[in-house]
């Protein structure tokens, strides 16, 4: 029932999208609140997943005589599937909750209501900036957060394995290819699609009551959270389709 | 029953001459099995304050935003200055709705907005209204001079009190100056004394700008002071019309129960 109201949600983003007025100034301060706003969370989350990805692999990969293959193997982890993944459920919590608890919130204050009788159209203005904010803000987001990854993990071999950052950046680039960073690039304009997406539909179609506007933001983030699993699978999927052709 | 008397119809054969602004014809609205509206009619005139008072839930709130295609009538016609609002599409309905003004119950500030923004924000698509102003300012300023808040223009919403707040919100109301405006409960959660403030502001925009108004209400006090004529909403239809002196004597148990103390 709710993915079926959600798909119609969507495709009134589709049909909405290409109007007129294009509602640009608002585009611009969304991509500044979820992109700029979001810099620091993402950074430091991206920093200690590299930190830790390393120190914990380490051992495993000494054991075997393969510590050489640290950056290879952090690097494509970083950037197939841990940097997109991580940094959309850490935006699914700032962003989607944001917006699911914003708009709820609007909502009930009859803001929304508002903005319909002065003659603005709220979906155009609300949804449709929120929704292509997140769609291209995400991607920035995660190649920010796969760049501090990658800097957490060449910090550990430089003071563990005696590695310089140099060395370690080659051996990452040498190790990634056109078919590690294309599905990942992809798969993360759709996680941010899917963020602005469930925020705007939970917080749009909230209903009356401050507790509403709650449910609406956890729901945001739980639904999102999910999704994002699905989106992830399917993109896994089909991209390893391609690699076998 | 709906109760008719003389002095009502005398100050509806006064106010018949004038032009109808709003026609409201035999609206029905239900939510499930819940009806809410049951062929509620109701006109109002140029110049006029129209007051409709009914106990919550009794369907006013779903009345007026019907009015503004805020939501759709079961059945029944809504024109608004000759218009039928559900013949007409997005843009001729944001055309109508520039000339009317809008009064929320909790004054609906955008709070991510400044004042001076949220004044601004009905202009962007109704400039070709106000002759395409290049500085809205000074336009901006005149509405929050006539609500006395002019030095709030910079402040954000949550800086202000409740009745600053429903000030502002008229100040908004009035930027497009509109021809009608709805005031939805304007007097509710204040106190009374900046209920009197707001009240007397309403009249003091009616004479200064000739505005027609509807007004919204279960406050009597509010009621009497405003209202030229009133409707009593019961059980989702008219149940009593006329002057409030008239139906303030009234000895039916319903309309009585209106403005018992």
């Amino acid at each position: 029932m709710e993915l079926g109201e959600l798909s119609l949600f969507a495709g009134r983003f589709f049909r909405e999208a290409f109007k007129r007025p294009f509602e640009l100034r608002e585009l611009l301060r969304q991509c500044y609140q979820m992109g700029n706003r979001s810099l620091v969370l993402v950074g430091v989350t991206g920093f200690i997943i590299g930190l830790v990805l390393t120190l914990q692999t380490r051992p495993t990969l000494m054991e075997f005589g393969a510590v050489s293959w640290m950056p290879d193997m952090v690097g494509i982890s970083i950037v197939r599937e841990l940097g997109p993944v991580i940094t959309a459920l850490v935006c699914a919590g700032r962003i989607a909750s944001g917006i699911g608890a914003e708009l709820g919130s609007m909502r009930v204050t009859e803001q929304i209501d508002a903005m319909e009788v002065s003659g603005t159209n709220p979906f155009k203005y609300l949804v449709v900036t929120r929704i292509l904010a997140s769609t291209l803000m995400l991607p920035l987001l995660v190649v920010f957060s796969d760049a501090i990854a990658l800097y957490g993990s060449a910090l550990v071999e430089y003071f563990k394995g005696d590695v310089s950052f140099q060395l370690y950046f080659n051996k990452v680039f040498d190790a990634l290819e056109y078919g590690d960073l294309v599905p990942a690039t992809i798969k993360s304009f759709f996680f941010g699609f899917a963020i602005g997406l469930v925020g705007c539909f939970k917080g749009y179609y909230s209903k009356k009551g401050t507790a509403g506007v709650g449910f609406a933001a956890n729901t945001a983030v739980v639904f999102t959270s999910m999704l994002l699993f699905i989106i992830d699978f399917i993109t896994v999927f089909i991209s390893d389709i391609f690699y076998e052709l | 029953m709906k109760e008719e008397t003389a002095i009502g119809n005398e100050v509806t054969r006064k106010i018949d001459s004038r032009q109808v602004m709003i026609r409201i014809r035999d609206l029905r609205k239900s939510f499930g099995d819940n009806n809410v509206l049951n062929g509620f009619n109701m006109e109002l005139y140029e110049g006029e304050n129209l007051v409709v008072m009914g106990k919550s839930g009794s369907g006013k709130s779903v009345m007026i935003k019907c009015l503004v295609g805020l939501m759709k009538a079961d059945s029944g016609s809504v024109e608004v200055m000759g218009k039928d609002i559900a013949s007409l599409d997005r843009e001729q309905l944001d055309v109508l709705r520039s000339e009317i003004g809008f009064l929320f119950q909790g004054s609906a500030l955008y709070d991510s907005m400044t004042v001076r923004e949220n004044l601004e924000f009905p202009m962007r698509r109704h400039k070709h209204k106000l002759g395409n102003v290049g500085d809205p300012t000074p336009l901006v300023l005149e509405a929050l001079e006539n609500v006395g808040l002019a030095h709030t223009m910079d402040l954000m919403p949550e800086e202000l009190s409740g009745g600053m707040k429903r000030r502002v919100a008229l100040a908004r109301t009035l930027i497009l100056k509109p021809k009608i405006i709805l005031y939805d409960e304007p007097t509710s959660g204040l106190d009374p004394i900046t209920a009197k403030e707001i009240i007397q502001l309403m009249r003091s925009i009616q004479q200064k700008y000739g505005t027609s108004s509807l007004i919204i209400t279960h406050d009597v006090d509010c009621a009497r002071v405003i209202s030229e004529r009133m409707i009593l909403l019961v059980d989702g239809v008219n149940y009593a019309e006329g002057p409030y002196s008239e139906l303030v004597e009234a000895t039916d148990p319903k309309v009585e129960a209106f403005f018992k103390k």
